[in-house]
Order: C-alpha cells, then structure tokens, then sequence
C-alpha cells in the first residue's frame, strides 16, 4: 500500500489502533508435538489467518481492502530457527513466537516434540497459562499428547485445549470427536485441576481454527483462536496472599529505602500491615513507589518498591507477605523435580536452590520415585537422569518460606544448581515441607504486661524456650515501638494508657494484659494461646 | 492529529484492582523486563548496559531508570562507537548522557580504524567483525564486565526466537546454543566462572510494535533521524544512502534532496533509509504497520537465505 494513501486517513483512526493496542492483555501459550501431527501446520494457521484479523482490523481503520487468502506456505520453515535444526531437519529447542489479534497479545512458547521433550516442554509449560496439546483424531490419545497434558499439569498450567486435529481425515465424525473428547477428560481429571477444553479442527484446511467450520455444524463451542482470545488470565492472582520476593533494597540516600520486587501473588495497598519473612517483623507500607509515581495499590505481577514505617532490616532474598495469610516454612520439603542435566541426581552432593531471589545450599536426601512418563506410574529409583520426572526430599541450610506450587507459582518453584559446573541441573515444584524449622519456637513481637513480682521468672522461662525478651518499665510508645521493630517481647512492668495501647495494636503488634496472673506456666500458657510464642508449632499440629 | 499527550498511560487501564481488572500487555512486559533488570544488578559484580542508541537501546534506558527509581541507574552504558555512526546519533547520545547523568563508556578498535577500515575497503563482513564484534568483545574485557544488557528482540530473527534471557557465553565471549541453559520461571541462573559472562536480554518478549507503543505512551526520546525530513540521499536503484562518509562516492545526479527516514539505525555507508511521510511517532506505527502486510510474503521466502545472525552471534556479536 502507497504511504500517502495510507497517510491522507491515519491521522485520526491510528489514535484509535493506539487505543486499541494499550487495552490488549498477554496470554502466554504452550504448544508441544513433532511435525507430523501438524503443530506446524496448526501454528501457523493461526499465526497467519489471525493475521489476516489482524489485517482486517487495520484496514478497517485505514479504509484499505485487505487481499486474497496467502499462497500455501511450508509452516515448518516458520518454525525452525537454528541452523543445526535446519540440517538435521528436526526441531531442538523452544522457540517463542509472537501475534496478537484485535483482542489479546499472545506469546508461543513452541516446543518439540522428540528431543530433549520433557526439558522443553517443561520450560515452555513453566511461564504458559494455557497449553495447546495436538491429538491426530485418526490415531486418538498417543503417548504425547498424554505426556504434554501430564507436564502441563505438573508445571501448574491453568487451561488445557485439546486441539483434535485432522477432522478433515475423519470426515468430520462426531463420533470420533466425542469417543477422544471423553478419554481425554478422564486422563486430565486423574492428574490435576486444569480447565479442560476441547476443540476439533483441521489445522491444515483452517477448520475451527480462526473461522469457523461449515463441516461440524455438531459442535457449537468456540474456535480456537476464540478459546485463547477469550481464556481469562491474572485474574484471581490479585486476590492470592501477598508474596513479594524482596530482589533489591533500593537506597538512593538516607531519606528512602525501598524494598523491590516483582510481586508474584496478592495485592499490597497503601497502609496495609506487611510481614517480612524470615526476621517476622511487621509494619505499615507507606508508600508503593514507582518511576510513574506512588501507586495507591499495586497487584502481580507488577514490579514495585516498597517503603516501610519501620526500619526493618530486609534485604535480598526476603519474602514480604501479608500478616494473616503466611506461607509456610520448613527445612526440608518434598517437591517434583524435572531434572534436566547429562549429569544424574546424587542424593547428599551439594547443590544450590534458587528459589525467589535467594539462592541457598541444599542437598536431595532422598528420591521417592519417578513417573514413568510413558505409562504415568510411579517407579521406585534412587537418582533421576536427564528428562525424568520424580518426587524428591530436598534439605535446606535454612529454612525456606514457600507456598506449594499448586497454590503459588512464585513462591512454589526453584531450580537446583551445580556448584562446580554452574549448570541449572533441576526445576523443582514443592508438594509440602517435611520437616519445620528447628530454630526454637518462633515467637512474635508483643508487649506484655506483667506484675513486677513475676518478671524475672517469666522472663527466664522464655529465653529458655529461646524467645528473644527484654524487661522494661519505659512506657514512651516510641520506644517501645523500636523494641518490637527488634522482634522482642516486651515484657513492661507498668501499666500502659490507652493511647500507647491503641498507637501499638493499630502498628499491627500484639499487646497484652497478664497481669493478675500468678502462675508463670499459666503466663507462658496465655502467650500461647495469643500466638505470640510457638505459634508455628502449633499451627503444624 | 494524534498527539503524544493522547497516548498516556491511563492508570485505570494499567493497574488492575482487587476484582482483577486486566493489566495491559505493555504493563506486563515492562514489569518483566524490570524484574530482569533488578536481578542482573543483584547477582552480577560487573554488569553493563549495550547502549547503541537506537530506539530499543531507548526504551531499554527507560526501563533501567524505572527498575531503580529513585536511585540511578547502578551501572555503567557502554556504546561500541564503529566511527561510522551518523553524527546525530552521537549528539543524541551525549544529550542523554548528560541529561539522565549516565555514566556513559564509549569504546572504538582504534586500531582498526587507524589502519583504514571500512565496509568499501573491506567488505561488510570484515569490516563489521573488527568495528563491532572485536570491539565489543574488547570493550567488556577492558572494563572487566559480566554481564551486559542487550536489546535484542526475539521476533527480530529466527536464532533469536530461540536465545535465552540470560544467554551464557564462554571465555572468548561465544554463544554455543545447542548447548543452553533451561530457563525456567522467572528464576535465571546467574553463576559464572571467572572470564564467562552473561547477555542479558530484557527485552525479549517485545515486538517491534511493542517497541513504538512503548515510545509514544512513555514519550519516550528517540533519535530525530527516526523522523521523516528532507535529506540529502545518493539515490541508487531503490536504495537511498545517506551522504555523511566521504569514502561513499555518489556518480554524477545521484545526490538528492528526498523526503526520508531510517527504520533501524546503523553506519552511516550500509543503512539505507527508506522514502517516507512519517514525521510523527503515530505516523512511524501506521506505516510500520502497513508494511508489515506489504512485506510478509517476502520475509517467508527470505527466511532461509541467511543463517548469517547466527554466525555473527556465536562469534560473540549480539
């Protein structure tokens, strides 16, 4: 098209494309499978009918016609980028693709189907929201697609679209449709929570792919660029406990320091009382500080800093969460590994986890079992090799703060490092913790008010339980406020006003009233019950 | 006519709200490329940022500035100077510089350069291998950095489609990419070895489109050679070539005033500009879009002619 045509009517209708364009969200997809059962042709399909929509929609906006249908294109020289794949005629790594349509961006992660399978599609699976597992409607359910659909699962993929394929080559029979349909429903459902949608198609002749098929007037779901223009996506994160890995500390000069991360699950507001993990601390955000101003409330996964009313120290690798919705912690946790190295699992071989952004020491105790990918039945083992799946014991130098990665991808995942080659040898997905922390009871900041005559007892009774106390008859909230910043219990000897109560329970710390008790079990009992000492312990029980 | 102003980010349409309202496309990219930023300053002693001036080195500055706001940017730019770039792109570098108080590297084979290089002598191939290759695997090495920020995007190239964010490269600063790290998540495995170094590629997940959208709701400054103006051009078959080199010898009536711009930036000798009325960014995407339709059907048919990215990158180019 000339540019001056194009230029005479833009001005106006390319201010509305740009409005168009900004409302767009992202769906990130998956798709595995060899040539042979059409990925390609499927892939392609998409990538070039939808951008015909595409087209369309410009043209729209231009007052252009938009021309015939594309001559036919071999899809597979769209799809394979390196010239090793070029040579050996197969496809070796994940690619990422990009299109949009007049609703949606969307990102392909494009893995193969028979080298290195299990690494690719689980590095694909690992960021996708959706995953397009290709069935041939002649052959049904093979060893693949069952494969594809499992690791999706295992990597936390919300939406699975059975795409049945070659309808063309069944004379677009109901029957076959529904008899795939109905296997395919009952594998997803023995193996996870993913939505489940199928759709059939003929990737090569377009049906059901961007048009609809005039062939299949049996099937009145939607096409499949419709599913992915129309799959919700971020949406019930916003609503998940607040997890923010802690990347940087940001600190220009003494007047500012701000917590940075990207925030992996929940929404922080302004004011909202935050827990930070593993000192336990708490206090008030006070601002949420971006490059385009202070934000009111931010969710994930945007990329924010936080300034605190507190001086906490929090550095990198800590986890900001809300009060009440913790995550859990332990020393030892069981997760499912995909182990992706030459170099085979070793039980007691030191490694690194990289979970958020910290990096700790760890070792695999013990293997449980791997997952026979052909069949899906757990197999006794004691090592993985390059594309197992297993479920493994993993024991930490320090305790880890994780959500299971069914409910939080964020907090959920690692890989495991080799300390020597340097290389990523495992991503790992946690299942639960094994064993809690055995760092003493862990306590929470609060103010205690007890009688003078049973002070000291008391306060020998918590340091023998390993709580962290400190006596005091200073009642200025403003120390005692630095004192409970320190994580301690306060243990004060004088009565307190209701302002300084007030001043310290709307800060988010506890405070309580023990006086007139006379018994110190009954005190330590009291502090229990209150949360305030082995509160994870007995949450555990 | 579509001014900058109506393209500001509403805050309503970016932030999302407790109900889950959708967070834009752009919005999401840009919190992934922060995170990317705020990791590569943690982990890594040494990094550096690729500035090549262009409009991805642009929206790539921003980011940084937006990754650690408000502190500075906590590492140094590095632009490798082939000595042939157009002369306002220097002065749009040094602007930038000077304005955002970067801390601003330039690095030039000088050796090269004083023994005469350039593409008419040598061929493009050698040329760009000494003036840009060796002189960017020089440059980290001076300084000792280890890790640098590249603004390649993986919809610019089929080897590029397959690159990492964090792409790993040995000792002599080569890519082996039969031989890559998984990448997983957003957990980017940062361990080196003494002499190894990291690309970082935060912009990975952008298109070109995503590019000039960014441009314009950011309002973001980019290089006037972008905009269409008149220009002196030596006018060749359907190419036009920039008059700024004295080595580029126009035949008699090739030099011509012509209404032009530049889609990507480069050295003055091998950068043609293209014939173009777009003197606006909003002009800049509709004709970016207008060509994309026009000109699909050659890029499938080109694709399988080169090979030559990949080369060039396991050499140690970006």
């Amino acid at each position: 098209m000339p540019i001056e045509e194009l230029e005479l009517e833009t001005d106006f209708a390319i201010e509305e494309f740009l409005e168009a364009e900004a409302a767009k969200d992202l769906l990130r997809f998956s798709t595995a499978g060899s040539v042979d059962d059409g990925k390609s042709t499927l892939i392609g399909r998409l990538l070039y009918d939808s951008r015909n929509v595409y087209e369309d929609q410009v043209s729209a906006v231009t007052g252009t016609q938009v021309g015939e249908r594309k001559p036919t294109i071999d899809f597979a020289l769209l799809t394979d980028g390196l010239r090793a794949e070029r040579e050996q005629g197969i496809t070796i790594d994940v690619a990422y693709r990009y299109f949009s349509t007049q609703r949606r961006k969307f990102i392909i992660a494009d893995t193969p189907g028979h080298e290195q399978y299990t690494r690719n599609m689980a590095t694909g699976a690992s960021t996708a929201d959706l995953a397009i597992i290709l069935i041939d409607a002649r052959k049904g359910i093979l060893v693949q697609s069952r494969r594809h659909a499992y690791i999706a699962s295992l990597l936390g993929t919300r939406h699975l679209v059975a795409a049945i394929n070659k309808m063309d080559l069944v004379d677009f029979s109901e029957e076959v449709y529904r008899k795939i349909e109905h296997d395919f429903r009952e594998l997803v459902g023995s193996f996870g929570s993913a939505s489940l949608t199928t759709i059939p198609v003929s990737a090569l002749e377009g049906d059901n792919v961007v048009e609809r098929s005039t062939r299949m007037d049996w099937y009145s779901g939607p096409t499949l660029l419709e599913h992915l223009e129309n799959v919700p996506v971020w949406t019930d994160v916003a609503t998940q406990p607040l997890r923010l890995p802690v990347q940087r500390v940001i600190r220009p000069d003494q007047n500012y320091r701000g917590f940075a991360g990207q925030i992996s699950a929940g929404t922080v507001r302004k004011g909202d009382l935050i827990l930070a993990l593993p000192s336990g601390r708490t206090s008030r955000v006070a601002s949420i500080t971006t490059f385009d101003g202070d934000l009111e409330e931010a969710s994930a996964p945007l990329s924010i800093a936080l300034t605190l009313e507190d001086e906490l120290d929090i550095s990198r690798g800590d986890l900001i969460s809300e009060v009440d919705r913790k995550p859990q912690h332990a020393t030892s946790i069981e997760a499912s590994l995909v182990w992706f190295d030459a170099e085979r699992l070793e039980t007691h071989r030191p490694y690194l986890v990289k979970h958020g952004a910290q990096t700790l020491p760890g070792r695999v105790t013990r293997v449980l079992y791997r997952t026979n990918i052909q069949t899906l039945a757990e197999e006794a083992v004691n090592s993985l090799g390059m594309n197992d799946i297993g479920v493994a014991e993993i024991e930490l130098t320090r305790p880890l703060y994780f959500d299971p990665y069914a409910e939080n991808r964020g907090s959920g995942s690692f890989i495991l490092i080799d300390p020597h080659t340097n290389a990523t040898l495992a991503a790992g997905m946690i299942r639960r913790g094994v064993a809690t922390a055995e760092t003493g009871p862990e306590h929470k900041a609060a103010v205690v008010l007890v009688d003078g005559s049973l002070v000291a007892d008391l306060e020998r009774a918590l340091l023998n339980k390993g709580a962290a106390v400190v006596r005091t008859r200073v009642t200025a909230v403003k120390t005692l406020r630095g004192l409970l910043a320190l994580g301690l219990i306060v243990l004060l000897e004088e009565a307190m006003d209701a302002d300084a109560d007030a001043a310290l329970t709307s800060g988010g710390f506890a405070v309580m009233n023990a006086r007139g008790t006379a018994k110190v079990s009954d005190l330590v009992e009291q502090l229990r019950v209150a949360d305030v000492l082995d509160a994870e312990e007995r949450r555990a029980k | 006519m579509a001014t900058l102003s109506s393209f500001e980010p509403s805050s309503e349409a970016a932030i999302p709200d407790s109900t889950g309202k959708r967070l834009s496309h752009l919005k999401l990219l840009e919190a992934e490329s922060i995170q990317i930023f705020r990791e590569v300053a943690a982990e890594f002693q040494k990094p550096v940022m690729l500035y090549s001036i262009g409009k991805d080195s642009s929206v790539m500055l921003r980011l940084a500035q937006k990754a650690f706001f408000p502190g500075p940017i906590p590492f140094p730019l590095l632009h490798i100077d082939t000595g042939y770039k157009f002369h306002e792109m220097i002065a749009f570098r040094d602007q930038m510089a000077k304005e955002l108080g970067l801390d601003l590297r330039v690095w030039r084979n000088e050796q090269a350069l004083a023994d005469g290089a350039n593409p008419v002598t040598l061929g493009t191939q050698r040329c760009c291998g000494l003036l840009k290759t060796t002189a960017l695997l020089d440059g980290l090495r001076e300084w000792g950095f280890d890790a640098a920020f590249g603004g390649a995007r993986r919809d610019e190239e089929k080897s590029r489609a397959k690159e990492r964010i964090f792409s790993f490269r040995d000792k002599a600063g080569q890519w082996d990419p039969k031989n890559q790290r998984p990448e997983v998540w957003n957990l980017y495995n940062a361990r080196i070895s003494p002499g190894e170094s990291i690309r970082v590629f935060p912009l990975s997940n952008w298109t070109e489109l995503d590019i000039w959208h960014y441009i314009a709701l950011e309002d973001i400054p980019v290089v006037p050679l972008y905009f269409a103006k008149e220009r002196k051009m030596i006018v060749r078959a359907d190419s036009l070539i920039p008059v700024e080199q004295s080595f580029v010898q126009s035949l008699p009536g090739e030099e011509q005033m012509v209404k032009s711009r530049l889609r990507s930036l480069g050295c003055s000798p091998c950068t043609g500009a293209i014939r173009s009325e777009a003197d606006t960014i909003p002009k800049i995407i509709a004709e970016l879009v207008s060509f994309r339709s026009s000109e699909r059907a050659n890029r499938v048919i080109d694709h399988d002619t080169d090979g030559s990215m990949e080369i060039k990158k396991r050499e140690g180019y970006f």
